[in-house]
């Protein structure tokens, strides 16, 4: 489940993965991705499914995160 | 008047206020006279019901009337709300965890208690408590709109249903404390899901499908004049759109009733967990907005002016009478959980930062818990003052300053878990230099659609400032900017002067310590871990 790590007592929040979490900030802050009607889903616009859809971007990466540096017990 | 649908609203809100009384025996609290146990439930509470509680907090009965009226007044810009609350949760995971192991090594229940201890100035932690409690009483009046819109759609006119329903839940509050809310959350958001999931399943069904949907709200955008509005962003309002949705998501963290919900969790596990299952509320707000097309296309009409009725005027229309009464229910009861953890929140910051710091240094934990319970009961009657005696749109307009000042906070609450760099002096110039700034970027911003001179909304046009272009910036990001510039220059020419700076009362294993950590001293009266 979790790595073990050397430096138990240091950060425990360390991870390579923590990287991960620039993704889900950066994104749905560049509107020229999603600023478009076509195509659309469902009859919804671009502009709208594909913000929704950042929410599983954020869900995936917080997720990886919170398991590589949860404190078992 | 409509008799089913008041009977269904009423008979629910009794209910839940019922709920809200026998919390005080939830989780079986020893004593309730400390502000750990009334003002943070223990400091115990799982993931699940600080999913609740945090979602109840955060996703506000305001937010569910306000953002789809944004978005039917205004289009795209209104969905702001969306990326908003995608970038907030990885961009604060890491942080709030530090705040938390931090505030329990040193047994800290505001975010300026947290400056207190770590820039050693007293001075500096009044300007945040104040700060906190200035910000977040105009966001208490906002739940009175939301619950205002409801009833004026029910026929409700008058006051008198509105002081019903805040004194029951100043009463519920006073007794219970924060265990009220987290309890009530469950039945909250509980109807929000199901009255959702069923609008957007059933309202394009009956409307013709989505994109019918959205032709019509382009059909819309397209006959009026203002060039702002549309589906879609324009080249002028993509950096608005975006600064908002930044600088909203720095603000959300630093107003004291998200630090209450997050200090309330049992451990750091529970915190970094809802980091990855709070955004299910981000896609119920998405959802919400899409109301706002929705009432285009049915053509509703809001009750006089106000915009903030077409969403219960939406349902109203479309929906069985019985059906629209469990809908205003669930945004009646959706104000009364954010409402009551941001009164617990503002005045726990007026018993510790200001009560027991100048007026009665040896308070004992019963005294401040006293305190607070009263301080609760005011900022309260002060919240339905607000909204009696001034226009609405008032109340709204100091939110909006609400989140251009808290954001100014930013420096010694969220920069001061990672550093200690800052020169307490420097923290202080540069609130107040950011302060300033807000007002004044504020101030300047015109709104010709409400007939406003000054403070009409948050867009900033740069065009102001000298440069020739059409471009609009978040005003709240202009001011941190600002804030932070002199807090950097305040700190060296303080440094400069050797002036002397306060002491650092944390060690840097303090903000990694978890629940059974020696350092963190459990509550004996906390329910037993799960």
């Amino acid at each position: 489940m979790t790595t073990p790590r050397a430096d138990r007592g240091r950060n425990p929040d360390r991870s390579p993965l923590n990287w991960l979490l620039l993704l889900p900030i950066a994104i749905p802050l560049i509107p020229p991705l999603f600023n478009a009607d076509e195509p659309r889903l469902f009859g919804i616009p671009m502009f709208y499914w594909l913000q929704l859809a950042f929410i599983i971007l954020g869900v995936t990466t917080t997720t990886l995160v919170y398991r590589a540096t949860r404190r078992n017990r | 008047m409509k008799t089913t649908e008041i009977v269904i609203f009423t008979l629910l809100f009794l209910v839940v206020s019922g709920l809200g009384f026998v919390a005080a025996r939830w989780r079986r609290p020893g004593d309730l006279a400390t502000l750990d146990e009334w003002g943070l439930g223990g400091r115990s509470f799982g993931s699940w019901i600080t999913w609740f509680l945090i979602g109840g907090d955060l996703y506000t009965a305001y937010t569910f009337v306000a953002v789809p009226a944004l978005i039917f007044g205004a289009g795209a810009m209104g969905f702001y709300a969306v990326p908003y609350t995608v970038v907030v949760y990885p961009m604060v995971m890491l942080v709030l965890v530090r705040l938390w192991s931090v505030s329990h090594v040193h047994n800290l229940v505001t975010p300026a208690d947290f400056v207190r201890v770590r820039f050693g100035s007293p001075t500096l932690a009044l300007l945040v408590a104040i700060t906190g409690i200035v910000a977040t009483m105009p966001y208490i009046a906002l739940q009175l709109v939301g619950i205002e819109a409801v009833l004026k759609t029910m026929g409700l006119t008058g006051d008198l249903p509105l002081i019903i329903a805040f004194a029951i839940l100043a009463a519920y509050t006073y007794q219970s404390g924060l265990r009220a809310p987290a309890l009530i959350a469950f039945v909250k958001d509980s109807l929000i899901y199901l009255v959702i999931l069923v609008a957007i399943i059933y309202i394009p069904a009956k409307l013709g499908g989505w994109a019918s949907i959205f032709d019509a709200a382009k059909a819309k955008f397209d006959a009026t004049p203002n060039p702002g509005d549309g589906p879609l962003l324009n080249a002028n309002n993509q950096l608005q759109y975006v600064t908002l949705a930044f600088g909203s998501a720095l603000a959300l963290f630093l107003y004291p009733h998200s630090v209450t919900g997050i200090l309330a969790s049992r451990n750091r596990n529970v915190i970094k967990r809802n980091m990855s299952a709070l955004p299910a509320y981000s896609l119920l707000l998405g959802l919400i907005a899409l109301l706002g097309y929705m009432a285009i296309a049915a053509g509703v009409k809001p009750i006089g002016k106000d915009s903030n009725t077409i969403v219960p005027q939406l349902f109203d229309n479309v929906f069985p009478d019985w059906f629209a009464g469990v809908a205003f229910a669930a945004v009646g009861i959706g104000a009364l959980v954010p409402a009551a953890i941001m009164s617990i929140a503002a005045a726990n910051l007026f018993a510790r930062n200001i009560y027991r710091e100048y007026l009665n240094r040896n308070a004992t934990a019963a005294q401040e818990a006293t305190v607070s319970k009263i301080a609760s009961l005011v900022v309260k009657i002060g919240a339905v003052l607000v909204i009696l005696l001034i226009d609405p749109q008032f109340s709204i307009d100091l939110q909006l300053i609400g989140g251009v000042i808290i954001l100014q906070t930013l420096p010694s609450v969220g920069l001061g878990l990672y550093t200690r760099w800052f020169h307490r002096g420097g923290l202080i110039a540069g609130w107040a230099a950011g302060m300033a700034a807000g007002m004044l970027l504020l101030y300047n911003i015109a709104n010709p659609a409400t007939n406003h001179a000054h403070f009409g909304g948050s867009a900033f046009p740069l065009s102001q400032l000298g440069f020739d272009t059409k471009i609009t910036v978040y005003a709240g990001f202009l001011a941190l900017i600002v804030n932070l510039v002199v807090a950097v220059l305040g700190t060296f020419v303080a440094r400069a002067f050797k002036s002397a700076d306060g002491p650092d009362g944390t060690r840097p294993e303090d903000y990694f310590a978890d629940q059974g950590d020696p350092r963190v001293h459990e509550l004996e009266t906390t329910a037993p871990a799960s």
